[in-house]
């Protein structure tokens, strides 16, 4: 009898199972046939939102159905992207994603609310390059001018940036290491605050995000930016790399589904999200921006998501007591 | 320039423009009035409409949300006592007694006036000094905002009727409150007791609606089964339009320092309009020969808040147009949609973009008039929406309350903080604390902390953290205002100890706290 009830149970237990994966399957196969909630884990007016309100009529166009913009700041979007993490998985609910926020908190915090790998990208579509800049009128006229002057004289100098155990954060941290010298991080609560600090003064060096260094271009001098290549906007400047230190440092920004999200129905989301990366009028006008546009699709996303958590981790345990 | 002037005239000075803008300013006034929704989230939703449009019409626009979100916010603090957004703090110290006695339409047109006046202001300085002040407002460096920090909690002095012990004690309550989430220099986590939810810290408008919206409910309308919101019921009529004005225009001293005062804390980067009207209200309540009446609902208490809190929006505008440096989050909407447009802030916009930057600075102008238009004819309207008997008011506002707290982040966890703020709000009023020291520090705390650990990082590294903190003319004078505001309180009572019992809301026994 027990065996029966044990059976019978199993039974209704898989045929359940079999009835949500059809409904899932069934679900993707006419997705999208609702609205979309795209999820911006910060506040309205930042970059993630504009973007997203870049995006928003094309995605429209491109999936046929709605997409309703919805806020949900706090924690520098460790709360946004928690909450993602309790959403259904069908495609429905997407939400803006940023490395290299979502693999420095969960390193750094104890308890984020997520982990890296819980969230499922769809694609990237835009980067940040990040770069260090002195006002135009600073002793400093290369990058290795700085590093003597830091050598001479440790902790001497004031480096602005946004944010602690943020993409800014980890760039001060890795030049520290591979220059071999120590500065003082200020960091402030945004990079409108740390590029206001900077101007003013309060700071001498920035590290800061490429639009807002191409937007200040004719009162600033960038020594360098952590790019492969050089950042097409302003060519002349030199990456890290090539003046022989191993940096790449770059604010991307992207969007994910929850995890156990159908892959047919990513590849709707990836296939939109792609169409409006790569259309040139987009792409025009993120450059005259100062960004840098991208067009990298789930596969590759997952493997970048993975290399910055491996170089990384190193990185946040060395400096976090 | 001129000719720059007169194209930007012509550009708003079209029947479709002129539509926007009214549209604007209408929806401004929506978003302002609903706690939950604000100015930045009104100006955010419309930017890829403005894609659609010329550019100068998108700003205009985005123009006319702007300044009327920020009289909007004064309609629920006079009515209800609940601000719609946290600029309109200090607008419910006397717009909710005025209601409270029947004169909410002369809240309400004060409040659209002086919002009116503020912005008019502001947009003149906007328009004439902006590149010089861009470059004074970059003078604000960690200790100027510390200390601006610490200016802004010698308001407690003032705002502590009764008792200066029980102001200080909300006061620190209010700064216990606003460390709670992500330290802002740091990144630690602090006081989240297990929820992920609270990394996010408290948002000040839950706060506000639990502080203030909720206690009230709780306390008159269902502790005291009263029939209607207020006191007396409101008869509006068209004569007070006419008076209220008047009498705001024979103050021009309180005005223009109000004015001013918003338009100074609006250019200083990240200062918002809530620190901008209770920093006004504050100066209003001591520069007045009748300081007793603040507090109880006089139009001069609405007029200061308000007209500082208008003003701080031009401010604000004055280092996004001239350096590309937002100093409020609606301004960072507006830089976005200008880089959208493909305009960039800096010389450009008043050299190869005059026309649309001067549309667009008349259009701010042109709204600010609009404001006292919708605000003096509709209050008529909305004043009466405090006639509505209890039984039906209260539920509706409680769901507004509900609704608000979640909309601002979508975060189920901010009803419930709103919840427990509501009853301690309650319990608090009870025993005589005002709420309004405890928001007071909510709002400073994370001024005065990150000011504080920068200047630290920073004073170490220039090898004295004292006299980085210190010698610098604009931390000198926030010094010397912060001490002058302490003092006051102990100028009086030697003042009025000359003149006969003057009435002051200063309880001797706390002066030593």
């Amino acid at each position: 009898m027990k065996r029966f009830v044990t059976v019978m149970l199993s039974l209704v237990c898989a045929a359940t199972v079999c009835v949500a994966a059809v409904c899932v399957a069934a679900g993707a196969a006419d997705y999208p046939s609702g609205p979309i909630t795209y999820q911006i884990p910060f506040g309205p007016g930042g970059q993630s939102d504009i973007e997203a309100r870049r995006q928003q009529p094309m995605l429209e166009k491109e999936l046929g159905v709605k997409v309703v913009i919805q806020y949900k700041p706090g924690g520098g979007g460790s709360v946004g992207w928690a909450s993602l993490l309790r959403q259904k998985p069908d495609g429905y609910f997407i939400s803006g994603m940023n490395v290299p926020h979502i693999v420095l908190q969960p390193l750094a915090r104890g308890n984020a609310g997520y982990e890296t790998n819980q969230l499922e990208p769809i694609a990237f579509f835009q980067a940040t390059p990040i770069g260090v800049a002195v006002l135009i009128d600073a002793p400093f006229q290369t990058l290795s001018d700085l590093v003597d002057f830091a050598k001479k004289n440790p902790g001497a100098v004031l480096c602005g940036g946004s944010g602690t155990w943020s993409g800014h954060h980890i760039a001060f941290l890795q030049l520290q290491k591979l220059a071999g010298i120590t500065m003082t991080y200020i960091p402030s609560k945004g990079a409108a605050a740390s590029v206001a600090a900077f101007l003013g003064g309060h700071v001498k060096v920035i590290f800061g995000n490429s639009n807002d260094l191409y937007q200040h271009r004719d009162k600033i001098r960038v020594l360098a930016f952590g790019t492969d290549k050089p950042f097409t906007p302003m060519p002349d400047v030199p990456t890290f790399k090539s003046l022989g230190y191993n940096l790449l440092a770059s604010i991307d920004r992207g969007a994910a589904v929850p995890p156990g999200t159908p892959p047919e129905v990513i590849a709707v989301l990836e296939k939109a999200f792609l169409n409006i990366a790569n259309d040139p009028d987009v792409q025009k006008q993120m450059l005259d921006a100062g960004f840098v546009p991208v067009a990298m699709g789930e596969k590759e996303a997952k493997t970048y998501i993975q290399s910055k958590v491996d170089e990384w981790a190193p990185v946040v345990k060395e400096f976090k007591k | 320039m001129f000719g720059a002037v007169i194209a930007g005239l012509g550009n708003v000075f079209q029947i479709f423009n002129l539509l926007f803008l009214f549209i604007g300013v209408f929806m401004g006034i929506v978003f302002g009035a609903l706690p939950g929704l604000t100015a930045t989230m009104g100006l955010a939703l419309l930017v890829p409409f403005t894609f659609t449009m010329s550019p100068a019409s998108g700003l205009i626009m985005l123009a006319g949300i702007y300044v009327g979100a920020m009289y909007g916010d004064a309609i629920p603090a006079i009515l209800i006592n609940t601000p719609g957004t946290p600029a309109a703090i200090a607008t419910t110290f006397d717009g909710f007694p005025l209601s409270q006695k029947g004169m909410a339409q002369h809240g309400l047109v004060a409040a659209a006036f002086a919002s009116s006046y503020g912005s008019f202001i502001a947009n003149i300085v906007l328009a004439t000094a902006a590149p010089p002040l861009a470059r004074a407002s970059l003078a604000f460096g960690p200790p100027e905002y510390f200390w601006l920090g610490i200016f802004g909690l010698t308001i407690i002095s003032t705002l502590s009727s009764g008792s200066m012990f029980k102001g200080f004690l909300a006061g620190a309550l209010g700064l216990l409150l606003s460390t709670i989430g992500m330290a802002p220099i740091g990144g630690d986590v602090r006081l989240t007791f297990g929820f992920p939810e609270l990394q996010a810290g408290i948002a000040l408008i839950v706060a506000l609606i639990g502080f203030f919206c909720l206690p009230e409910i709780l306390s008159s309308v269902i502790g005291q089964r009263r029939a209607t919101y207020a006191r007396e019921p409101v008869k509006p009529r068209m004569g007070v339009i006419g008076e209220v004005i008047a009498s705001l225009l024979k103050k021009p001293g309180l005005m223009l320092r109000s004015s001013a005062i918003g338009t100074i804390i609006g250019f200083a980067p990240g200062a918002g309009g809530n620190i901008a009207s209770m920093v006004s209200y504050n100066e209003a309540c001591r520069w007045d020969r009748h300081s007793e009446e603040y507090g109880k609902g006089t139009i001069k208490g609405v007029a200061a808040s308000e007209s500082a809190n208008s003003a701080m929006a031009p401010g604000s505008l004055i280092p996004l147009l001239t350096l590309g440096i937002p100093g409020s989050p609606p301004a960072a909407v507006i830089l976005g949609a200008l880089m959208l447009h493909g305009m960039k802030p800096g010389a450009e916009l008043f050299t190869a973009y005059a026309d649309v930057t001067y549309a667009f600075i008349i259009a701010l102008l042109v709204a600010a008039f609009m404001v006292t238009l919708i605000g003096s004819f509709g209050s008529f309207l909305f004043s009466r929406i405090i006639n509505i008997p209890s039984r039906y008011l209260a539920p509706g506002i409680l769901f507004m309350t509900v609704l608000g707290s979640y909309s601002i982040r979508n975060n189920v966890l901010d009803i419930w903080i709103m919840f427990v703020f509501g009853v301690i709000g309650y319990i608090s009023n009870k025993l005589k604390f005002h709420p309004a020291p405890i928001v007071l520090g909510l709002i400073l705390g994370p001024f005065v902390e990150e000011g504080l650990v920068q200047s630290f990082l920073a004073g170490k590294a220039a090898g004295g953290t004292f006299s980085y903190m210190v010698f610098r003319p604009i931390s000198l004078v926030l010094i010397g205002l912060s001490l002058m505001s302490l003092m006051w309180p102990l100028a009086i009572k030697l003042k009025s100890r000359w003149r006969t019992e003057e009435r002051q809301p200063i309880n001797e026994g706390g002066q030593d706290a």
